[in-house]
C-alpha cells in the first residue's frame, strides 16, 4: 500500500495566493492606467515598461547573485511594485532616470530587508521619494494632459493643481476635468474616477478592506474643508484637495499596501488619520506641493508601533478590574 | 440570518453525502474498542481474555470524575486487552473483541416503538447518561454528565443543540435529524429536565434546510424548543461562537459555556442521550460519513465503536486510487491517519478520502502582512503574530497575545496566501503555555 500523508489540520487550503493578491491589485490598476495611455501616450507606455522591467530584473538579479535565494519573480510583488512606481512618475522622465527609481525601489526599499513582507517602507514610494529629491527639475515637470499624445521627452508641460495652488497661479483645472483625469500630474494619479473604480474592485476581491482610504481620504476632506470655512479666499474647497495630487493614488493604492501597513482595522484607521493630517500639513505649510508620499513613508515608520499597542478586539474580553 | 460576528471563514462545501439515507456496516470479524474515548483519563478494563460478552454489556468502567464508560458493540469472546493505536497516532489500551452472533443484553429495548415520556427526576438522568458512557459526539468527546452537572453556584439558563455541522465534507448529523428527528426532540427535552431549564435552541446552518423543517415538525410537540437556521460559516459549530450566533452572548476568555447559563450538546449526543435514558440502550455505535472528491458512492453508515477501518471501508467500496490523505473528521480540524489500522472511537465522524493532489500543503513564503489571518480570526486573535513569537519561542508573549483563547479551527492557515501554518504554530504555543500555566497554579498551592 502507498504511504499516507500525514499533517495536522486543516487539510485544505482556501487556494489564496500572493500571486492572486497582486494578480488583483494588478487588475483594479487597469482603469487608471488606460486613463494614463489616454492623455499621456507615448510617454506612458515607455515610463511604466521601463519601470516594470527593470524592476523584475533587479529582483531577479538581486535574489541570483546577492541573496542567492529561491527566484521571487513569480509572485508578481515586482510587477505591481514597477507599475506602481510608474503611476507615481511624470510621463515625460527620461529612460535613465526611471531605471534609477526602480533599482532604489527594489534594491534599496524592498530586497535589502530581505524581500517581500520585510521591508519596512512602501518600496515604490521609496524610489518615488528617492527620485524626487535627487532630480527635483524632471520630477516635477508635468506633460499636459492631450488625447492620444505621442510626444515623450518633448511633450507640453504644465502645473499641476497643487503646484499652481501653492504658487498662486489660479488656473486651476474644473473639478469635472480633475474627476475624470484630464489635468496633469503622474501619470497613474490624475484621474480619481479611474482609482475609485480600481477601489471598488479591491473591495469587491476583498484584496483591502475600506479602512485606510476612507480614513485618509476622510481626514484630508475634514481637515482642508475647516481650513476653507474659516477662510475661503486663502485656502481652496476640500473637493479640490481630494481630487488633486496624489491623493487618490496615495490613498487607496499606496497606503494598503500589505507589507507596510497595520494588521487591526482600529490600527488601519489610527494610520489612515495620521497619513491624511501629515498630507494636509505638508500641502498646507511645507514646501513642497504635494505630500501624499512623504505621509505615507512617515506612517510607515509607526505601523510596527501601531501593531503593538493596537490589538484587535478580542472574543469573549474580560475586562481588568471588573 | 444569524451568525457569530467575528472572523470566520467559508471553505468550499462538498457535502457529498448529503441526503443519503443511512445504510448499516455489517459485524466485522474483530472489534477493537479503545478504553479511552475522550481527552479524560481512560476507563478500567471490567473483563478479563477469555471472557464472553453481550451487547451493550460494561467493558470499561469510569476512573474519575472526567472518563466515561465504555460498554461491547458485539457480542463474542474477549480475545486480549493490549495496546491499540487511536487516530492521534498514540497508543492506549483497548478491549479486542471476536465477534460471535449479535447477542444483546436483555434490558436494551429493540423495539422500534418510539417512547416519549420520561418520568425519571434529573439526578436519575444525568446517572443513566453516565452509565451509558456518552461523551460528545462533535468530536471533542468530553463526557456528556460532567456537563450536565452544573457547578454549585451556576445556573444555566438555556440548553443548546447544536446541528450546524461547520465542517466541510461531514454529513452524518444532517441524516441523523432527518431520520432521528421525533428522537432528538425527546432527547433535547429529557436534557432541558436534567440541567433544568424551560428553553432550548437547536443552531442548524441554513444548507440544511430539510433538518430545520424535519426538527421544527417535532419541535412543535414539545415545550420550548425553538430551531433557528444559521447562515453557512466556518467555525459556527465551535461552542463559543454558536452561543454567540444564538443567544448573542460572549463566553468570557478562559471561561466555561454555563458563565453565560449556556449548556450546549451536538445532535447526536442529544439522540444518544434519548436511547440511552428511553431505550436503556448504552453508546455503542454511531453514524459515521464515508466520503471524499473520489469516493464513487459518499454515503452515511451505522457502524459499531471499534469496527476496525479497513472493514469500513472494504464495505463502502474501498479506498480511491488517488488517495494520498485519509482523515477522521472534517478537513478544517479532523486527523490525518498514518495508517488505516485503527478502529471507529466514540468521536469518529468520518473517514475522508483526500486526493494526493490536495494532499500536500502548498509552498510557504513569507507573511506578507496582509492581515487576512487577524480578520478572519473567530477569536479576535492575530495569528501572524503568534506564528512569529512560535517561531522564536517567546512563550510570555504568546500568553499576552491569548493564545490560549485558540480554538486551533485553522481558519488562519485556511485563509492564508503564503500558505503559512499558523495554526500548528499555535497549537505548539498552546501545549507550552498551558504546561507553564498549569505549573505557575501548583507551584502557588
Amino acid at each position: 500500500m502507498n504511504k499516507l500523508i500525514v499533517s495536522p489540520a486543516p487539510h485544505v487550503h482556501s487556494g489564496n495566493s500572493i500571486r492572486k493578491e497582486m494578480v488583483s491589485v494588478l487588475i483594479a490598476l487597469i482603469p487608471a492606467y488606460l486613463v494614463a495611455l489616454y492623455y499621456f501616450g507615448v510617454g506612458a507606455i515607455i515610463v511604466s515598461v521601463t519601470s516594470v522591467i527593470s524592476c523584475v530584473i533587479f529582483e531577479y538579479l538581486i535574489q541570483k547573485f546577492l541573496i542567492k535565494g529561491e527566484n521571487t519573480v513569480s509572485d508578481y510583488s515586482a510587477v505591481l511594485t514597477g507599475l506602481l512606481l510608474s503611476f507615481n512618475l511624470p510621463s515625460n522622465l527620461p529612460v535613465w532616470i526611471v531605471v534609477i527609481g526602480a533599482l532604489v525601489a527594489i534594491g534599496v526599499g524592498k530586497m535589502s530587508f530581505g524581500g517581500l513582507g520585510n521591508n519596512p517602507f512602501n518600496p515604490a514610494l521609496v524610489g518615488r521619494v528617492f527620485l524626487l529629491i535627487s532630480f527635483p527639475v524632471q520630477m516635477t515637470s508635468w506633460p499636459r494632459p492631450i488625447a492620444w499624445n505621442t510626444a515623450y521627452l518633448d511633450a507640453e508641460t504644465s502645473a499641476t493643481a497643487l503646484s499652481a495652488l501653492k504658487e498662486h497661479l489660479g488656473n486651476i483645472p474644473s473639478l469635472f476635468d480633475m474627476f475624470v483625469g484630464n489635468m496633469g500630474g503622474s501619470m497613474g494619479e490624475v484621474s480619481a474616477l479611474a482609482l475609485l473604480l480600481g477601489f471598488v474592485y479591491l473591495l469587491f476581491k476583498r484584496t483591502i478592506t475600506w479602512h485606510i482610504p476612507v480614513s485618509i481620504l476622510l481626514t484630508v476632506f475634514i481637515m482642508t474643508g475647516i481650513f476653507y470655512l474659516v477662510n475661503p479666499q486663502t485656502y481652496v474647497s476640500p473637493i479640490i484637495h481630494l481630487l488633486s495630487g496624489g491623493l487618490m493614488l496615495g490613498a487607496i493604492f499606496m497606503a494598503t499596501d500589505f507589507v507596510t501597513s497595520p494588521m487591526t482595522k482600529t490600527g488601519m484607521t489610527i494610520y489612515g488619520i495620521g497619513i491624511g493630517i501629515i498630507t494636509v500639513v505638508i500641502r498646507m505649510f511645507g514646501s513642497y506641493p504635494e505630500g501624499v508620499s512623504f505621509a505615507i513613508l512617515i506612517m510607515n515608520a509607526f505601523t510596527p508601533l501601531i501593531n503593538t499597542y493596537i490589538k484587535p478586539k478580542r472574543f469573549g474580553e474580560v475586562r481588568k478590574n471588573g | 440570518m444569524k451568525t457569530f460576528k467575528m472572523g470566520g471563514v467559508h471553505p468550499p462545501e462538498n457535502k457529498f453525502s448529503a441526503g443519503k439515507k443511512t445504510k448499516i456496516i455489517s459485524l466485522p470479524q474483530q472489534v477493537i474498542i479503545p478504553l479511552r474515548h475522550y481527552s479524560g483519563n481512560p476507563s478500567v478494563a471490567e473483563v478479563s481474555r477469555g471472557e464472553i460478552v453481550k451487547v451493550g454489556q460494561l467493558i470499561g468502567r469510569a476512573n474519575g470524575f472526567i472518563s466515561a464508560n465504555v460498554h461491547s458493540s458485539v457480542s463474542g469472546k474477549v480475545s486480549k486487552i493490549d495496546n491499540a493505536m487511536d487516530a492521534f497516532g498514540y497508543k492506549f489500551p483497548a478491549v479486542f473483541i471476536d465477534v460471535i452472533g449479535d447477542d444483546w443484553l436483555d434490558e436494551v429495548d429493540l423495539s422500534p416503538e418510539v417512547k416519549r415520556v420520561c418520568n425519571l427526576e434529573p439526578h436519575e438522568i444525568i446517572k443513566k447518561v453516565a452509565e451509558a458512557g456518552i461523551v460528545g459526539l462533535g468530536g471533542a468527546t468530553f463526557p456528556t454528565h460532567v456537563k450536565l452537572s452544573i457547578p454549585q453556584g451556576k445556573k444555566a439558563e438555556v440548553l443548546i443543540i447544536n446541528g450546524a455541522e461547520c465542517e466541510p465534507y461531514l454529513t452524518c448529523d444532517h441524516q441523523l435529524m432527518l431520520e432521528k428527528g421525533e428522537e432528538i426532540i425527546i432527547g433535547i427535552s429529557i436534557l432541558m429536565k436534567a440541567i433544568r431549564v424551560k428553553k432550548a435552541i437547536i443552531g442548524i446552518e441554513s444548507n440544511k434546510m430539510d433538518a430545520v423543517l424535519n426538527l421544527e415538525k417535532w419541535a412543535k410537540t414539545m415545550e420550548g424548543i425553538e430551531v433557528v437556521p444559521l447562515k453557512v460559516k466556518y467555525p459556527q459549530g465551535s461552542e463559543k461562537q454558536l452561543i454567540q450566533a444564538l443567544t448573542g452572548r460572549e463566553v468570557p476568555s478562559g471561561a466555561l459555556p454555563i458563565e453565560v447559563g449556556a449548556v450546549v450538546q451536538n445532535v447526536a449526543t442529544t439522540f444518544a442521550v434519548y436511547e440511552a435514558v428511553q431505550k436503556n440502550k448504552p453508546l455503542i455505535e454511531r453514524i459515521i460519513t464515508v466520503t471524499g472528491k473520489s469516493v464513487p458512492e459518499p454515503g452515511n453508515y451505522w457502524v459499531r465503536i471499534g469496527t476496525p477501518f479497513t472493514h469500513i471501508i472494504e464495505e463502502t467500496g474501498g479506498m480511491p486510487q488517488d488517495t494520498g490523505k485519509v482523515v477522521a473528521g472534517g478537513p478544517m480540524m479532523g486527523r490525518a491517519l498514518p495508517s488505516l489500522d485503527l478502529s471507529v472511537a466514540k468521536g469518529t465522524s468520518s473517514i475522508l478520502f483526500i486526493p494526493s493532489s490536495e494532499s500536500k500543503r502548498g509552498k510557504v513564503f513569507n507573511c506578507i502582512r496582509c492581515a487576512k489571518c487577524v480578520f478572519h480570526c473567530p477569536m479576535g486573535l492575530e495569528p501572524y503574530l503568534l506564528m512569529n513569537q512560535g517561531e522564536k519561542q517567546m512563550w510570555e508573549n504568546m500568553e499576552e497575545n491569548r493564545v490560549m483563547d485558540c480554538i486551533e479551527c485553522g481558519s488562519c492557515s485556511f485563509i492564508c496566501p503564503s500558505n503559512r501554518p499558523l495554526v500548528d504554530y499555535i497549537r505548539y504555543g498552546k501545549s507550552t503555555v498551558g504546561t507553564m500555566i498549569r505549573n505557575r497554579k501548583t507551584q502557588k498551592s
